[in-house]
């Protein structure tokens, strides 16, 4: 079980990875919550564990796509990305709650301190 | 919103046919968190591209996971060629948000004579997205409307953003690399933002702050199961300091 996306050169293969790595491994909880839902409540201790696990495990792929990135943004210097997310999220946290501006002001700052380097 | 607003407790579901609460839920897509739903799928569009990703792939990957953090850590772990037994675990494990998300929003939707059979298929339209709307708009509706809402707003929002996901693929290769850094750059903030404003509880919070600092040193110092490590570490870490502040 140790083929990557890549190791099987058919056509069929990455979309049988996508199927078995990520279908079956999302709709699972899902189909499970439907069995499960008159069972437990939202805020029992399991859940609660749950949740932190899955939260950080997210938090982890947002900072390691900042930090460590592919493609294009690697064209952007790291400082910039980063100066970039806290102006987006202090904007979102010290100025108006709202996420559409919260991620515009990142994106300004990202490209127009980009083209202004 | 034209569903909303047309429809309160005193409304006899009896009166409005079923097809009409598909056609309110298809309308309901016309407000701002699918909107925001939509530029997220642009962005990882082109981060799928960025990736090595076929277009293909990039859609498919879309219509069966839906869950646009599985997808980030599902392409996450296709970039650094890890094994698929790997890779599932990880999707599993970021996926397990999910349970308590379909546990709560069911005794909302189900009503009666609700199937098991038909519960299952709609769940798959669960995430972030459907899930907020659905406890936002559900609990004003006949109990009669709510699985046609549901199906509705649910079939609608996946076929935009098949479409979002697609343009976003195919503008990263059209535009000028500040752009498509900028397309690739709306993932991360994107979530960044939406999770740090649902963390409610102290756990959330500490989960969030612990897996942004250890997302990039588990990469450095355990490539293969780093996402793995993440967030069993600083999950349970936020765990424990959950039980420490409610303890004291």
């Amino acid at each position: 079980m140790n083929e990557s996306f890549w190791s099987i050169a058919t056509p069929w293969w990455p979309y049988l990875f996508i199927l078995i790595a990520g279908w079956a491994a999302t709709d699972v909880w899902r189909f499970v919550g439907v069995m499960l839902s008159d069972r437990l409540t939202e805020d029992s201790e399991a859940l609660i564990l749950v949740r932190s696990i899955a939260t950080a495990l997210v938090a982890g792929v947002i900072s390691k796509l900042v930090i460590f990135p592919g493609g294009a943004l690697v064209g952007a210097p790291l400082a910039l990305r980063l100066a970039a997310v806290a102006a987006g999220m202090g904007f979102f946290w010290g100025v108006r709650r709202n996420l559409f501006l919260g991620i515009l002001v990142a994106e300004v700052v990202l490209i127009g301190g980009w083209l202004f380097i | 919103m034209a569903g909303q607003a047309s429809s309160g407790h005193d409304e006899d579901a009896a009166e409005v046919p079923a097809f009409r609460w598909v056609l309110r839920g298809i309308a309901g897509i016309i407000s701002v968190p699918p909107f925001v739903l939509v530029s997220a799928f642009i962005g990882f569009g082109a981060l799928a591209r960025d990736t090595g990703l076929g277009l293909g792939h990039t859609v498919f990957m879309t219509g069966m996971v839906w869950a646009l953090p599985s997808q980030i850590v599902l392409i996450g772990a296709v970039a650094a060629g890890t094994g698929i037994a790997a890779t599932m675990a990880a999707v599993a494990l970021s996926a397990v948000r999910l349970l308590p998300m379909t546990m709560s929003i069911l005794p909302l939707m189900r009503g009666e004579k609700t199937s098991r059979a038909l519960l299952m298929v709609l769940s798959h339209y669960i995430a972030v997205t459907a899930w907020v709307e659905a406890m936002r708009k559900l609990p004003h509706m006949p109990r009669a409307a709510r699985v046609p809402y549901f199906a509705g707003f649910g079939t609608t929002l996946v076929l935009l953003n098949l479409g979002a996901v697609s343009a976003g693929y195919l503008m990263a290769a059209a535009v000028p690399p500040h752009i498509a850094a900028g397309l690739a750059f709306l993932t991360p903030v994107y979530f960044l933002i939406s999770l740090s404003a649902a963390a409610q509880l102290t756990a959330d919070r500490a989960a969030l702050v612990f897996g942004l600092v250890l997302g990039p040193v588990f990469h450095l110092v355990e490539p293969e199961f780093d996402l793995m490590w993440t967030g069993l570490v600083a999950g349970l870490a936020a765990y424990l300091v959950h039980r420490w502040r409610r303890g004291r």
